[in-house]
């Protein structure tokens, strides 16, 4: 069913949205309105989510208090907790599975599915996706794959547990760990299954984004939203396959004895069969996926913040053309660094100087845009509400953790801290908090217009920004300290070296941080599904945005606007524009719509 | 110390708690029902901001003062002076940057906090300003990138000048084996297909080779001071890595294949034992397993400190406890131990 084809030539406010019976499925289940899919997206994201962080938290105990006994352990893990002590694999199991929930299944689709899906169409003045059965399709493949993921958890040998990068021989040879058995096969299928959902949602994101556009939305009058999502969506649809070669090739391998990336092989007192393959090979292949993927999970938050932080500054984003060239410099970029993940893998050293130089330069982009939002800042009206407090401390996060990418992007540096702690306090800020602030900036802003007006409680908002702000920071920046000290990551426990002894102090004080954070979600998620059925209801623009999805109704039906679509006049960062006089475009009130054609005597600046 | 950390923690919540409560209380007051946030909030919020900016400062300074000191001692390798000095000003250059722009950022926020009637400054766009903070980054960048390249380049030459010593290491589920050239320098040829573990001969040398006959395999790595060592790597069944913090030295060993890295090791294990950071370094930690002993807890025994290679590659079941001891010391002593070891070939004699 394609949207367009709905449009009428004439008004019939009464019409629209009553053509077709809805019935529970069709409304709730199999849905192919992108409002209920990006509501499903968000809920099935938000769930895998709790999965993920809460298992950071048993792995986090078990380094802070290593070989503790924990009921908690016993009671979730049953056998792989003999008498409440966690085991070294299933240790190495969690860290994989939180690893894989928290990258693919929260941050790339329960991110940009939800967002791509909810304000796609509404930003760009459609009625819905360019194919709702696709969409749909979409959407439950990804429910699908979720629940194999899941599935994967009740598996006797244990889950996949070779890393979240899951690098071959460890996760082709089931002998080398538990979890490469029926684990690591769950996890294949699920990813690949995963994968066909993504390109489907991504290839119906960028139709749409070029065809759907209402009269007047030029590339160049497109929320910067609209332009993260589009681009996020073009470099999806370049990298996953990649990944699903690879995965493929894997399987393969494990199955079927091809030898694409095994070779030379003694395990367990016998020579293997396998000949000529190469784990770099398979290397190459993740990261060419791998890297992107960071981009694929960034790129959706910075588009929110850029919006969410203009809207409650009441300022135009500052620099709005060098945002759209450094969100298309940074997805260039972004496939072509992915070998400074493998300075020290044997790939050839030259190579390696070629990866340093594009990611060292990758850093130029980045560092326009954290200064253009700090630019939007000054001089502003800023209204702090709490997705604008999430924006700040997306920036915040952003720069403290992109930083450290300096060291890690240097090949010469990269040698001594590479798969160090300093490696993992390093993207957690910058891709993992970041994406998350994201995220939660655009679910408090946008949850009017995901739940038919109703507003989260903003009290709540500010406990729940607070806590998780000063707990990422009390996780997170204390960590580069074990990375420089020479720990590093994916160790059960660090009582095998004594020169680790003394850092267990930092190790103590981080999972206390982290525990106390994550009580903070709790919050967030009362707030979220109380205010789902209680939430007070606002005005129909309650923030005071410039953009068309403010000017849709409440209420949901698929269509979006009764009557026809409004036309675009303006770009989307007309706030706080004034005549010479300094009076307000539009008198009382410190924004215009970009459906408010341009008035007397204004001037339509070109941004 | 644990229980600083913990009552710091605590401190910090309670504070937290503390302006929640405040903000409940005057968000309360007003008995105001929209969710948008007002002047109250908004005033609360930057405060917040500021307060939060001083917490980032705060736990940087704290975090160097408390933890500054588990960092790893002087690098032990020629090289690894350069490796230090360039980290030094990157690191240099980070904080320089992290400062101000966290400033900037928060203050602003605090600053520009919304007031009813404030007029927001509509500022789209600088084209000056945007030159600027492009052109800064590109000429530092491109700073670090050439330095960082001439390092790299000369680090990752590994050749065959100087009369390197040839030592191979060899990973497998979970530990290390290493191989020396022997009195010929030259390692004999080897693959897993030749592994024969009722001969021992378990690193699968090919027994018809010449070059094999006077290799010598330990599972203690011994390295004369001075000399520049090159390291051939193989493994056996995964992928592992050979993680030599001290010497700023780390290389993944692939299945298939044979990766090398090359450096001189410059101060011995004795010297380094006498270096001041490494004697504090020693006697906090024997101090805390004095702790634990007194608690009645394993893992007690008295550390003396020796440089290590760790496993950095996720490897299995027991990768955290892959290891094995480097000991630097001065060529005569290593003459002699080498002269204490069996060669592979008695080795194979005494097996027939």
């Amino acid at each position: 069913m394609s949207a367009t084809g709905h449009e009428h030539s004439n008004d019939h406010e009464h019409d629209h949205g009553h053509h077709h019976k809805e019935t529970f499925v069709t409304k709730y289940i199999f849905s192919q309105d992108h409002k209920m899919i990006s509501k499903q997206y968000l809920i099935t994201g938000l769930i895998m989510g709790v999965i993920g962080i809460a298992m950071s938290l048993l792995f986090r105990m078990q380094l802070a208090w290593p070989g503790e006994s924990f009921k908690t352990f016993e009671w979730l893990l049953g056998d792989w907790a003999p008498d409440g002590v966690m085991d070294a694999d299933i240790y190495l199991a969690l860290v994989t599975i939180h690893g894989t929930l928290m990258v693919f299944f929260v941050l790339t689709q329960g991110l940009s599915g939800t967002f791509s899906n909810l304000l796609i169409p509404l930003q760009i003045g459609a009625r819905d996706m360019a194919s709702g059965f696709l969409n749909m399709l979409s959407y439950w493949m990804f429910f699908v794959s979720s629940v194999i993921m899941i599935l994967s958890l009740f598996v006797e040998a244990g889950p996949a547990a070779a890393g979240w990068t899951i690098y071959p021989p460890l996760s082709a040879l089931p002998m080398a760990q538990p979890g490469s058995g029926m684990g690591m096969t769950l996890w294949l299928v699920s990813m690949a299954i995963f994968i066909a959902s993504s390109l489907m949602g991504s290839l119906n994101y960028i139709v749409t984004v070029i065809n759907l556009r209402t009269k007047g939305m030029s590339m160049t009058r497109l929320p910067l939203t609209v332009w993260a999502f589009f681009v996020t969506a073009i470099i999806g649809v370049i990298s996953f396959p990649v990944l699903l070669s690879a995965a493929l090739l894997l399987i393969m391998d494990r199955s079927f004895g091809t030898s694409f990336f095994l070779s030379d092989i003694f395990i367990q007192g016998e020579v293997l069969h396998y000949q000529g393959g190469s784990p770099v090979l398979y290397e190459h292949l993740f990261w060419f996926l791998g890297h992107p993927e960071v981009y694929i999970v960034i790129l959706p938050a910075m588009g929110i913040v850029s919006e969410v932080m203009s809207v409650n500054a009441r300022k135009p984003i500052f620099g709005y053309r060098a945002m759209i060239a450094s969100i298309l410099a940074i997805a260039f970029l972004s496939t072509i660094v992915w070998g400074h993940h493998m300075f020290i893998s044997g790939m050839n050293p030259f190579l390696g100087s070629v990866f340093t130089f594009t990611t060292l330069l990758i850093a130029i982009p980045s560092a326009v845009k954290a200064f253009n939002w700090i630019t939007t800042l000054w001089k502003g009206n800023l209204q702090l509400n709490p997705a604008m407090l999430f924006s700040i401390g997306m920036v915040s996060t952003f720069i403290t953790g992109g930083l450290t990418g300096i060291i890690l992007g240097d090949s010469t540096l990269d040698i001594n801290v590479h798969d160090t702690y300093f490696v993992v306090a390093h993207f957690h800020l910058v891709m993992g908090i970041s994406a998350l602030y994201g995220m939660f900036a655009g679910i408090y802003h946008w949850f009017p217009k995901m739940f038919q007006g109703r507003m989260m409680n903003k009290n709540m908002g500010y406990v729940h920004f607070w806590i998780t702000a000063v707990g990422s920071y009390g996780i997170f920046f204390p960590m580069h300290f074990v990375g420089m000290a020479g720990v590093p990551r994916r160790y059960y426990e660090n009582t095998a070296f004594p020169m680790f002894d003394e850092l267990v102090d930092i190790q103590v004080l981080m999972t206390v941080f982290a525990l106390i954070t994550a009580a903070a979600q709790l919050v967030f998620a009362y707030n979220f599904v109380r205010s789902i059925f209680y939430g007070q209801k606002g005005s129909l623009n309650p923030w005071g945005a410039t953009t068309l999805e403010w000017t849709t109704p409440q209420e949901h039906f698929h269509g979006n606007w009764h009557g026809e679509i409004p036309q675009v006049h303006r770009w989307p960062y007309d706030y706080s524009k004034t005549y010479d006089n300094g009076e307000y475009i539009l008198p009382g009130q410190d924004f215009v719509p970009q459906h408010i054609p341009l008035q007397e005597n204004e001037q339509e600046l070109n941004h | 110390m644990t229980i600083v950390l913990t009552l710091a923690v605590v401190v910090l919540v309670a504070i937290a708690i503390w302006q929640m409560t405040k903000i409940f209380e005057l968000s309360q007051l007003k008995a105001e029902k929209s969710q948008v946030a007002n002047d109250t909030d908004n005033k609360n919020n930057g405060y917040l901001l500021f307060a939060f900016l001083i917490f980032i400062y705060g736990i940087t300074i704290f975090s160097f003062y408390k933890y500054g000191k588990f960092l790893l001692p002087e690098a032990a390798s020629a090289h690894g002076g350069e490796y230090d000095q360039l980290m030094l000003v990157s690191m240099a250059i980070i904080f320089f940057v992290q400062t101000i722009t966290q400033a900037l950022l928060h203050y602003f926020g605090y600053k520009y906090r919304g007031r009813k009637g404030q007029k927001a400054l509509f500022f789209a766009d600088n084209d000056r300003l945007e030159f600027i903070w492009t052109i800064i980054p590109v000429i530092v960048l491109a700073g670090l990138i050439l330095w960082g390249l001439y390092t790299w380049t000369n680090i990752m030459d590994v050749n065959e000048e100087d009369d390197p010593l040839i030592v191979e290491l060899y990973a497998q589920q979970f530990n290390w084996t290493a191989r020396y050239g022997g009195a010929d320098n030259v390692l004999g040829e080897a693959n897993v297909r030749m592994i024969d573990i009722d001969r021992a001969n378990v690193l699968g040398l090919d027994e018809a080779d010449p070059n094999a006959g006077d290799d010598v395999i330990v599972k203690e790595l011994h390295l004369p001071v001075g000399r520049k060592v090159n390291f051939k790597f193989r493994s056996q069944d995964v992928l592992h890595s050979a993680y030599m913090p001290h010497f700023r030295a780390q290389m993944n060993c692939v299945p298939g294949m044979i990766t090398e890295f090359s450096f001189t090791p410059t101060i011995t294990t004795e010297e380094m034992r006498r270096n001041p950071d490494i004697v504090d370094k020693v006697k906090r930690t024997n101090q805390l397993r004095a702790e634990r002993a007194a608690r009645g807890e394993s893992n007690t025994d008295p550390w003396e400190f020796d440089y290590i290679l760790l496993c950095n590659k996720i490897c299995g079941k027991s990768h955290y406890n892959m290891q094995m001891k480097i000991i630097v010391e001065s060529e005569e002593e290593y003459n002699a131990w080498m002269a204490s070891q069996q060669t592979f070939g008695q080795l194979m004699a005494s097996m027939n």
